[in-house]
């Protein structure tokens, strides 16, 4: 077998988190020892299979091979088996990388690229299909790119489920000398982190995304509103950014379009409030991230006062994908009113954690056991958490529910951003209930009553509770107060708090009862 | 805050003569001012100053309050409201490292609580207190985007995964020696 000239290492964070920057060292150093010096390693994004991170490939006539999870101590062993053959010996051999059922089982469209690519480098791009959407937007009038959008059926995938395209058509539609894009970057949410992997594998897919908003609605500035929690996501959005506009891909005239659209990252300070879209414009404009009441609705009176269409880092990707490939191409995945793929994101106490992309309709329980291969430490799984902290716990009699906004709402769920967070069976939900109550106690922006005063309150009826204190008058008292603060809070995060605090009230009473 | 967090950068200002002290004062005014200067152009240039500074210096300085209030023709009340209001900015001088442990339910489910309290056990220390030696500050972080290698933490720019005890007193050890020809140039 011929020796291959490229070796993939990733460089996102989670890969990184586990190692992948030593690893790199480790087979930088023995490459140059045995002056295999034609041989390149390109730093790739993950493809998401994280329990296999740092996972490291090597290109073949046949395609691309695996080996992992590796760590530094095992590169002298994988070289001397012959990795840079793309032989299969080793322990650690995985074979083709596509292959591997966890991934070939996905319908990636959105992270069509992710791990595959240098994200850095424009040239993978554009071999990828990259900025095909955008040339052909470039030739369609702004209705004609609005309407394909609907067409395509695509919801905020930041968790409120918004057609895209219906509000791209209330921003094209307000008349205005200045109009804005702005990216929601700030992932949040507990056990979600496929923007993150999104901007730190493919980001030209984001910025050629938001290029296409712009020309749609006719803005001419972008903002990712990035959180300070994602440091290399920052920096490879700042490359990726960088190297677009030197070539035309951003600035005055957009590829000979006339058009201009210029992109910028501003970065969050942590505050979970701000990834509340009017919370977010706030910050943007230098202030506290206090909730702006609606309406106006920030399509018509956004950032600075000026319509605004505020989008996910997915649904912006997405886009792209939908302009390349047709928005019936796109419509044919998914059930019901959820079209498309969704990605969802395996976290918590999962075996194979990682980052999952289907067509909506999947169940909850193969994505836990099929994908997820049950639990991490081998003991029973008892509470899933969907959808973020503001989701609900549900029990293992609701795993079969199939993975739609409107299947899991009817059964008091929340898909929002996709995560999924796993527990075994020694979890407290007294415990997590509290949590909830207490993560709206530091992170409220304090605007309206139902959600700053009640989440507080919220602890202390818990804290009575699990205290035996009058535990029935506070039972009753505990589900009032989640009332008040689900009908009168102003926006999600006092409004869906109680999710959590119910839905363990309701499936986990035992835990509450001594 | 109480005493207990008192910094030893607190320390080691009180311990300066007042020329010192001048002296810190205007490299701190001129680097305030240039941030500004950077900055003020853009849309909504609070933030990326407010970012640029505590890049800078690690914290926000109350001087650096009133510059900004008077270069953004803003109130100082507003500057403060907005320093305050995120979990990022911090007022008062922390550790050389930050460790931020992550306290989110993906971490949760595998073992982040027993991790954050043995945190603070290893450096004697609650949320948002600097070790007495200076080195370290511990805040809480409400996820790091690593959660499908829970639990997870961040020092600096790095992030570290599948994080145990063990990792925590390798990364301790490691943030507190001080290398060789540091101390042979000294």
């Amino acid at each position: 077998m011929s020796q291959s000239n490229k070796l993939y290492i990733p460089r996102d964070s989670s890969s990184l988190s586990m190692g992948a920057e030593k690893v790199a060292l480790t087979f930088k150093r023995a490459l140059q020892a045995s002056n295999l010096n034609d041989i390149t390693i390109v730093r790739n994004g993950s493809r998401g299979l994280y329990w296999l991170e740092p996972m490291i490939e090597v290109e073949t006539v046949d395609g691309r091979v695996a080996y992992g999870p590796v760590k530094a101590g095992d590169v002298d062993s994988l070289v001397a088996q012959g990795l840079l053959e793309g032989r299969q010996d080793h322990p650690l051999s995985l074979g083709l990388t596509e292959e591997i059922p966890y991934l070939k089982k996905q319908q990636r469209l959105t992270f069509a690229r992710a791990g595959i690519i240098d994200p850095v480098n424009l040239n993978d791009y554009l071999a990828t299909d990259g900025y095909k959407g955008l040339k052909r937007a470039i030739e369609m009038t702004g209705q004609d790119i609005v309407d394909e959008i609907k067409v395509s059926g695509l919801r905020g995938r930041g968790g409120a489920a918004f057609p895209t395209g219906i509000k791209w058509q209330t921003v094209l539609s307000a008349q205005s000398a200045q109009k804005y894009i702005v990216c929601n970057a700030d992932e949040g949410d507990s056990g979600t982190f496929a923007d993150r992997l999104q901007m730190e594998a493919d980001p030209f897919g984001l910025i050629e995304g938001m290029t296409i908003a712009g020309l749609a609605v006719g803005a001419t500035q972008g903002f990712i509103y990035l959180r300070e929690e994602y440091p290399h996501a920052h920096e490879i959005l700042n490359q990726a950014i960088s190297i677009a506009a030197q070539h035309s891909y951003l600035g005055d005239d957009v590829l000979n379009s006339g058009v201009a659209f210029h992109l910028e990252v501003r970065l969050g300070a942590k505050a979970y409030i701000c990834g509340e879209e009017t919370a977010l414009l706030e910050s943007l404009e230098g202030k506290r991230g206090m909730v702006r009441p609606k309406p106006p609705l920030p399509a018509l009176e956004g950032l600075f006062g000026e319509p605004t269409v505020v989008n996910n880092v997915l649904s912006l990707s997405t886009v792209a994908i939908i302009m390349a490939r047709g928005a019936d191409f796109y419509k044919a995945f998914g059930m019901g009113r959820s079209l498309g793929t969704m990605p969802f994101q395996l976290a918590g106490n999962l075996k194979y954690a990682g980052l999952v992309e289907m067509a909506f309709g999947i169940t909850l329980h193969e994505l836990l056991y099929d994908f997820g291969g049950g639990s991490f430490n081998g003991r029973p799984l008892r509470a899933v958490q969907a959808g973020g902290p503001l989701g609900a716990y549900l029990p293992e009699s609701q795993w079969h529910v199939q993975m739609d906004y409107e299947a899991m709402a009817a059964l008091g769920g929340v898909l929002g951003h996709g995560g999924i967070v796993a527990f075994d069976d020694s979890v407290d939900m007294s415990v997590q209930a509290r949590f909830a109550m207490d993560f709206c106690v530091i992170e409220s922006c304090g605007k309206c009553t139902p959600c700053r005063i009640g989440s507080t309150r919220g602890v202390e009826v818990i804290d009575k509770i699990r205290a035996n204190v009058d535990r029935q008058d506070n039972l009753e008292l505990l589900e009032e107060l989640c009332e008040t603060m689900v009908d009168g809070s102003l926006c999600a995060m006092g409004g869906m708090t109680p999710f959590p605090v119910q839905s363990a009230l309701k499936y986990f009473p035992a835990d509450f009862a001594q | 805050m109480g005493s207990s967090s008192k910094t030893s950068s607190d320390a080691k200002y009180s311990e300066m003569t007042a020329v010192e002290k001048a002296s810190l004062k205007a490299t701190q005014a001129a680097l305030i001012g240039t941030h500004i200067d950077n900055n003020q152009h853009r849309l909504g240039p609070l933030l990326p100053i407010l970012h640029d500074i505590q890049g800078e210096l690690g914290y926000i300085p109350d001087t650096a309050i009133s510059e900004i209030s008077k270069r953004l023709n803003l109130s100082r009340a507003e500057v403060h409201g907005v320093v305050s209001f995120y979990h990022h900015f911090s007022t008062k001088p922390r550790g050389r490292h930050i460790i931020e442990v992550c306290c989110a339910e993906s971490c949760q489910a595998l073992g982040g609580r027993e991790l954050q309290q043995y945190a603070k056990d290893k450096l004697g220390v609650d949320w948002y207190q600097t070790t007495k030696d200076g080195e370290i500050t511990l805040e809480p972080v409400y996820c790091l985007g690593n959660c499908a290698c829970s639990p997870a933490l961040r020092v600096g720019l790095q992030i570290l995964g599948r994080v145990d005890n063990d990792d925590f007193d390798e990364l301790v050890d490691e943030l507190t020696t001080v290398p060789l020809t540091l101390i042979a140039n000294a």
